[in-house]
């Protein structure tokens, strides 16, 4: 393959440069901010030594969710939202958060194998459940076949909206709907594209079923 | 968001007298019973809403539907929406309950919202949302902006000087034409009470919403029999085609005999400040033949009171047509 990285220590992507350096920079702001805590230096963790993931905040609570496949042991303050947990403490940032209120779908997960807005429901209220977010679906190499749907009918632009979309879509496979579009475009309704992909989202979505 | 106490109580009993410690159980509480989180956290963003406790309700087994012995349903406080609306003595028996529930929302908000935080909806009213804003059911005396600002949306039903906020829930419009009934335990006891007498007019304490009282927890909500014959429907006008509030909306639960209608229970959303059962519509329609003519009759009776503001007159027609229309296509259903 032409895009065979050359051999030696693997280069940085994107994603992963800004969540190093996010890292060192809350390490750092921890660091400064709590007398006592442990001096960190930048590149260094500033979590706790114990087994959670997570900062050390004052009246954190200890959960464990299972995300994707792999227990977590976490300390989240009780606020915290599903969401934030997901992309702050666990670092999956596939989940976007778009209106944080409910209203777009961007932050659509799911728990127990049912879609949610992980945005309006608190990390602490899923303790011991199961998590699935857009990391948990495929992989690079083997697409869900919602996944690879998207791709081939460009159902979608600037992308940011499409983590929810293929979450939502992926549950609606297993609820009620009807064969028509109006069916599949009523029950997509919770996920709002501003770029407008709707024909193509609702392409893949049908194509999807055609095959199941 | 303001900090609060995380509860998960044992039990009802337990939930309940942890709940009664509050001084409120409307605006303002300092206590607040979570079950699915959709109105509740929202609100708690915008600091709308700043319980210094939250009581998780989800693990208390309230999520049942269930056969009554009369022959009607019992439906737990924390069952989801969608798993009501798709249940199939719901499908069956109450149609313009599921019509209703999946007619609101999305997919993923039914997923979560529940039987007993649908009743507890609260306003879209923008200025209750924002707390930038004056508001007399955030904020009892501070004035209401919508009556001469923006009230596009907002009631003609049911309004007061002090306050035009919608009841935005489809859900309830529904149980009101079935006659649902709401069981509460609280720390007095248990009571049951009729959909209609669950919400509160705002009046001059638009900050007042339910019946409710410190530690009352809806436990479940009673459906009666269905009545044998009935037709039945939920008709919903709105800005866009799905996930948007209802403009207005009718419920429509009939018996047409030998051409005339024997029975009937009506109620609209979206015009009124709670759930609007229309006991004018149904003594207008009943006794009468089942036509266009008496079907929009019966749509005058039921807006007479109405009362516009600066934007939201469109919506005395809006719901006279929506409610002769739903009225039609279940007699011809």
């Amino acid at each position: 393959m032409p895009d065979d990285p050359p051999s030696g220590p693997p280069k940085p992507t994107r994603r992963t440069f800004l969540l190093t350096t996010g890292t060192s920079a809350a390490a750092a702001v921890v660091a400064a901010c709590a007398p006592g805590h442990p001096k960190t230096t930048p590149g260094q963790s500033a979590a706790p030594a114990g087994p959670a993931e997570g900062p050390s905040v004052e009246g954190a609570v200890p959960i464990t969710l299972r995300i994707n496949g792999k227990d977590h042991a976490l300390r989240v303050d009780p606020r915290t939202t599903l969401l934030d947990c997901i992309r702050e403490t666990v670092a999956l940032t596939g989940t976007k958060k778009g209106c944080d209120h409910g209203q777009c779908g961007a932050c659509t997960v799911h728990v127990n194998g049912r879609r949610v807005n992980s945005c309006l429901s608190l990390a602490l209220m899923h303790d011991g459940e199961e998590i699935t977010t857009i990391e948990g679906l495929g992989t690079p190499d083997a697409l869900h076949p919602m996944q690879a749907a998207f791709v081939a009918f460009d159902g979608y632009q600037c992308g940011y909206c499409t983590s929810g979309q293929i979450m939502s879509a992926v549950a609606l496979l297993k609820e009620p709907c009807g064969p028509d579009d109006a069916a599949v475009k009523e029950l997509m309704s919770g996920n709002i594209c501003r770029c407008g992909a709707y024909p193509n989202i609702v392409a893949a979505v049908q194509q999807v079923r055609k095959n199941a | 968001m303001h900090t609060f106490e995380f509860v998960r109580p044992p039990d009802s009993a337990a939930a309940v007298a942890t709940a009664a410690r509050a001084k409120t159980a409307q605006q303002g509480a300092d206590a607040r019973f979570i079950a699915g989180g959709t109105t509740l956290l929202d609100l708690m963003k915008l600091n709308v809403e700043t319980p210094a406790r939250l009581i998780d309700i989800n693990r208390l087994a309230l999520d049942k539907i269930e056969p009554t012995p009369e022959g009607g349903l019992t439906i737990g406080a924390t069952v989801r929406n969608s798993d009501l609306a798709h249940h199939p003595a719901v499908q069956r028996d109450y149609a313009a309950l599921s019509e209703a529930i999946l007619a609101g929302a999305s997919a993923q908000l039914r997923n979560m919202a529940t039987t007993a935080g649908n009743l507890l909806q609260r306003t879209r009213c923008m200025y209750f949302r924002d707390t930038a804003m004056p508001c007399n059911k955030r904020e009892p005396g501070t004035g209401c902006p919508a009556i001469t600002g923006s009230n596009r949306t907002l009631a003609v039903l049911g309004t007061s000087e002090q306050c035009i906020a919608t009841n935005p829930s489809d859900m309830c419009v529904a149980m009101a034409a079935l006659e649902a009934t709401i069981h509460v335990q609280g720390p007095k006891g248990n009571r049951a009470i009729p959909i209609g007498d669950f919400h509160l007019l705002p009046g001059s304490t638009p900050d007042r919403e339910t019946v409710l009282e410190p530690g009352d927890l809806i436990t479940h909500v009673t459906l009666p029999p269905p009545v044998a014959g009935s037709r039945q429907l939920y008709l919903k006008l709105r800005d866009r085609a799905s996930y948007e509030f209802a403009l207005a909306s009718a419920a429509v639960v009939m018996t047409v005999a030998g051409g005339k209608v024997t029975r009937a229970r009506i109620a609209l959303g979206g015009v009124g400040t709670k759930p609007w059962r229309s006991p004018e519509a149904e003594a207008a329609l009943v006794g009468q033949t089942a036509n266009a003519t008496n079907f929009r009759n019966a749509a005058e009776a039921a807006m007479r009171g109405a009362k516009p503001r600066s934007e939201n007159a469109f919506k005395i027609e809006l719901a006279k047509r929506c409610l002769a229309h739903a009225l039609q296509t279940a007699a011809t259903s």
